[in-house]
């Protein structure tokens, strides 16, 4: 989710109207009328000043949570906190509409053990957790997982010409963190910080690589929580963006702005630069790409069988075992890409993980050498 | 890497043994002729066996979805280039086969003259138009060239929704070509015996071969200097690229079926490829049409009611389009179309497509894997929305509004093009006669908007469209014709 356009470059770009210019006057708050604008909202080209905007922001965002009854009163919202823009103003905006909506929050943060970029971004979670008060767990891979953290994952992968994927493993184990963290705090809800641009991005990247089983499930604003796992929503999901950046701006948020060691090998990146592209184009291609999304039609067959338990570890699987047992099962027993692909091979052959295995993990607290 | 479920072969040691370059490879498919073009990933197919292979595509399509019953009329919607050439030939080499294989329809050709919106010169038009008849005499079909102009006669009822005609059922289709089929035989019995009675019997339900004296669209009335200027001047008010297109779409699509349902064609054929679906495809999803890429893109397209749009070439790609016609000679003719030589990052379908090709080339299966993604999209609302009485329809692209009511939870974020359209000031109107008398047909559809009516006749319009017209919309100096005193 961190996004790499937050370079000093991008931030110049963001529609801030200038200062001062005698030569033209900035207009007014159109929704105030007092006090000078200090921006022009991308979506609808109206000029705000900065605290109306972010009122208007959060009131979107209360809007969404509202109608999509996305967080009922009552609720212990666990959420996911990387450090970066979109978990910060996601964290920042539900503790200001917390007592309205009536829900209490806990920070998850998630330590996925990449040497270099992780401890940064956490350093920045734990900064935010004193200022607002709020508990913050962390979990960390190296814990959950045997002792596999991202670092060694890569370096398991490694080799032959081939990607890594570092990104499947990474997203699917930290989906399944989320989950521990959140069971971990007593949690009922999971939010995440998605903004519209990686909705858009995902649609994107899901046609592009045909998988029409994450089309059909995709869309629409979460999952309501089946099997027994915890509800997730996301509800920055109509937010740009643009406008994300804004808000942190002008609350003057404090936020890690990186991007992943892994991230340049990504799939995503092709459809987020498609989408930088298209957004240059057409301005609304974004919010065009979020509704195109939501109804799509996909054809029964295509979609994926209805959950059950995974056998290894009880959680929500559509197989026999769900994807994170079966990508650690790949990596304990040396052949990392056994998860990956089609029809799974070998992935129901018998076989606990076996000792003295070449690629196992060394021990947790090993610094990857690069 | 980048297609999920690609099998990553286990490790080195199972390849098998990398060809030598230079060696004399083989047809793959015969074995013993020399190839001479690659197709898909790697299969080497000589001349015969890629004309095979070609051909039975077609024809592959065409039966596998026993949607074109034989005797019907089927309008083929020739541009001049490539592939809706090729198409065209596939017919024509269908038609004349041996009865067993021959295809089994009456076909006509419509051409559309878009030079007007394209800004081409009334020189360049009219030669181009030249060759263009040339090509149609010697194909021999019943021809019709139609300029784009001609969409400001179009009556406002080509906007109606004609009710749809229910889809025939397996048996219906059977026992439509075994009646064709013993018609036949009996015509041909009724000849002399021997071939050419066939070519009497095709007779008895063919057309005229020289069409010219009887075509009451005959381009020798060429369109009016007053209606080319109004359609360069409805495009130059256009101000995006995009949305020029889209609107080139829209009125060539209800000029052809206009062509149809006066000549009473039932289906129409249009050439697109595979490639050039795959990106329309995901053109369509930038544009806010994810509701309706099963019918933009799918093999039919009975949205129209009664002329069902039918594609036929959508199984073979660019690559082999552009072989088959070198090989074979096929005749096609180039126009300048709206994007010609526009730059890479001038509008949605330009981006679209150079992304598509730069990405095929570091991952070959790009376009087959949208393609195969778009075959499991389906006609339907999506689970959860009303399965009800069928909605509205959109004005312009005739597809089931997709816009949710107010109170829904994305409503908010992604119908703001409504909002925006009423908080745009309004400008002083020109004289632009050619807006409203593009719009006043829509706008004599929608329930009536009188001139003298004083309400905003383009929220009016907007109200009725779909989401991603809407946003066209936004791009059309339609403000215009929001003062009240323009003739509707």
């Amino acid at each position: 989710m961190v996004s790499i356009f937050l370079s000093h470059a991008f931030r110049r770009s963001l529609p801030l109207l200038p200062r001062s210019d005698p030569a033209m006057p900035a207009p007014q708050c159109a929704t105030c009328h007092k006090a000078r604008a200090a921006l022009r909202r991308p979506r609808s080209g109206r000029a705000l000043c900065g605290a109306c905007f972010c009122a208007a922001f959060e009131a979107e965002v209360l809007h969404t949570v509202v109608a999509g009854r996305l967080l009922p009163s009552g609720a212990v919202v666990a959420v996911g906190a990387s450090g970066g823009k979109d978990s910060t103003v996601l964290a920042h905006v539900l503790q200001v509409l917390a007592p309205r909506l009536g829900i209490s929050l806990r920070l998850v943060a998630v330590d996925e053990g990449i040497g270099g970029y992780r401890d940064a971004a956490l350093a920045a979670v734990r900064r935010q957790a004193a200022r607002w008060e709020l508990p913050l767990t962390v979990v960390a891979y190296a814990d959950l997982f045997g002792g596999w953290t991202m670092d060694a994952v890569a370096r398991s992968t490694a080799g032959s010409g081939r990607s890594r994927a570092c990104c499947t493993f990474c997203g699917v184990l930290r989906r399944r963190a989320l989950e521990e963290g959140a069971r971990l705090v007593g949690a009922t809800h999971i939010v995440t910080g998605h903004n519209a641009d990686d909705m858009a991005e995902t649609v994107l990247m899901n046609f592009l690589r045909g998988d029409a089983a994450r089309l059909a499930r995709g869309g629409g604003l979460g999952s309501p929580g089946e099997g027994g796992a915890l509800p997730r929503c996301r509800p920055l999901q109509l937010a740009s963006q643009k406008e994300v950046v804004l808000y942190a701006h002008f609350r003057r948020l404090d936020y890690f702005s990186e991007e992943c060691v892994y991230a340049p090998e990504a799939f995503r990146g092709h459809a987020r630069h498609l989408l930088k592209l298209l957004e240059a184009a057409r301005p609304s291609a974004v919010l065009d790409l979020v509704h195109s999304a939501e109804r799509l039609a996909l054809a029964p067959a295509a979609r994926p069988p209805a959950p059950g338990a995974c056998s290894r570890c009880g959680a929500l699987a559509s197989r026999a075992l769900c994807q994170a047992c079966a990508l650690l099962d790949g990596l304990n027993r040396g052949r990392p890409r056994l998860a990956i692909g089609k029809g799974r091979r070998g992935l129901d052959e018998a076989g606990p993980p076996r000792d003295g295995e070449p690629e196992r993990a060394p021990a947790p607290d090993a610094v990857p050498a690069f | 890497m980048c297609q999920v479920g690609e099998d990553y072969a286990e490790p080195a040691s199972e390849e098998p043994p990398p060809r030598q370059p230079g060696r004399e490879q083989k047809c793959v498919k015969c074995k013993e002729g020399l190839p001479v073009v690659v197709i898909r990933a790697g299969d080497a197919f000589c001349r015969d066996c890629f004309k095979a292979f070609y051909i039975h595509k077609f024809r592959a399509v065409l039966g596998k979805n026993r949607l074109i019953f034989p005797g019907e009329k089927v309008l083929l919607a020739w541009s001049g280039g490539p592939s809706s050439s090729s198409m065209v030939w596939q017919v024509l080499e269908g038609l004349s086969r041996e009865s067993a294989k021959r295809l089994r329809f009456v076909p006509g050709i419509v051409c559309i003259d878009e030079g007007a919106a394209c800004g081409l010169s009334p020189e360049a038009r009219a030669k181009a138009l030249a060759e263009m008849k040339l090509i149609l005499q010697t194909v021999g079909f019943p021809w019709h060239v139609v300029a784009l102009e001609e969409v400001f006669d179009l009556p406002p009822s080509v906007l109606r929704c004609f009710a749809q005609e229910p889809v025939g059922t397996e048996g219906a289709y059977k026992a439509a070509v075994d009646s064709f089929l013993q018609q036949q035989h009996v015509l041909g019995a009724e000849g002399a015996g021997d071939s050419p009675s066939l070519a009497q019997g095709e007779e008895q339900l063919s057309w005229p071969c020289t069409q010219d004296p009887q075509n009451p669209q005959s381009p020798d009335r060429p369109p009016t200097a007053a209606q080319t200027e109004a359609l360069s001047r409805l495009f130059d008010s256009v101000k995006t690229l995009t949305a020029k297109e889209e609107l080139l779409q829209a009125l060539r699509t209800h000029l052809i079926l206009h062509v149809a349902r006066t000549h009473g064609y039932s289906k129409v054929m249009t050439g697109d490829s595979c490639t050039r679906l795959a990106i329309k495809l995901m053109t369509s999803l930038a544009l806010g049409r994810g509701a309706f890429l099963a019918w933009d893109t799918g093999f039919s397209d009975e949205r129209h009611g009664d002329v069902v749009v039918v594609r036929p070439m959508r199984e073979h790609t660019l690559k082999e389009v552009a072989f088959y016609n070198h090989l074979f000679a096929v005749p096609s003719v180039f126009t300048p179309a709206l994007d010609t030589k526009a730059p890479e990052k001038a509008s949605i379908h330009r981006l679209m497509e150079a992304f598509m090709l730069r990405l095929q080339d570091q991952f070959p299966s790009t376009v087959s894997t949208v393609y195969r993604t778009s075959e499991k999209l389906v006609k339907a609302p999506r689970d959860g929305c009303a399965a009800g009485p069928p909605g509205p329809r959109c004005l312009l692209c005739m597809c089931a509004l997709d816009i949710d009511t107010a109170d829904s939870a994305t409503a908010f974020g992604a119908q703001t093009p409504l909002h925006l359209s009423q908080t745009q000031p309004p400008t002083p109107p020109p004289t632009a006669p050619c807006c409203s008398a593009g719009m006043g047909r829509v706008q004599g559809c929608c329930g009536g908007a009188r001139p003298c009516e004083r309400e905003d006749p383009r929220a009016r319009v907007i109200e009725q469209l779909c989401y991603g017209c809407r946003v066209n919309m936004k791009d059309l100096g339609l403000h215009r014709a929001a003062d009240p005193g323009v003739p509707g």
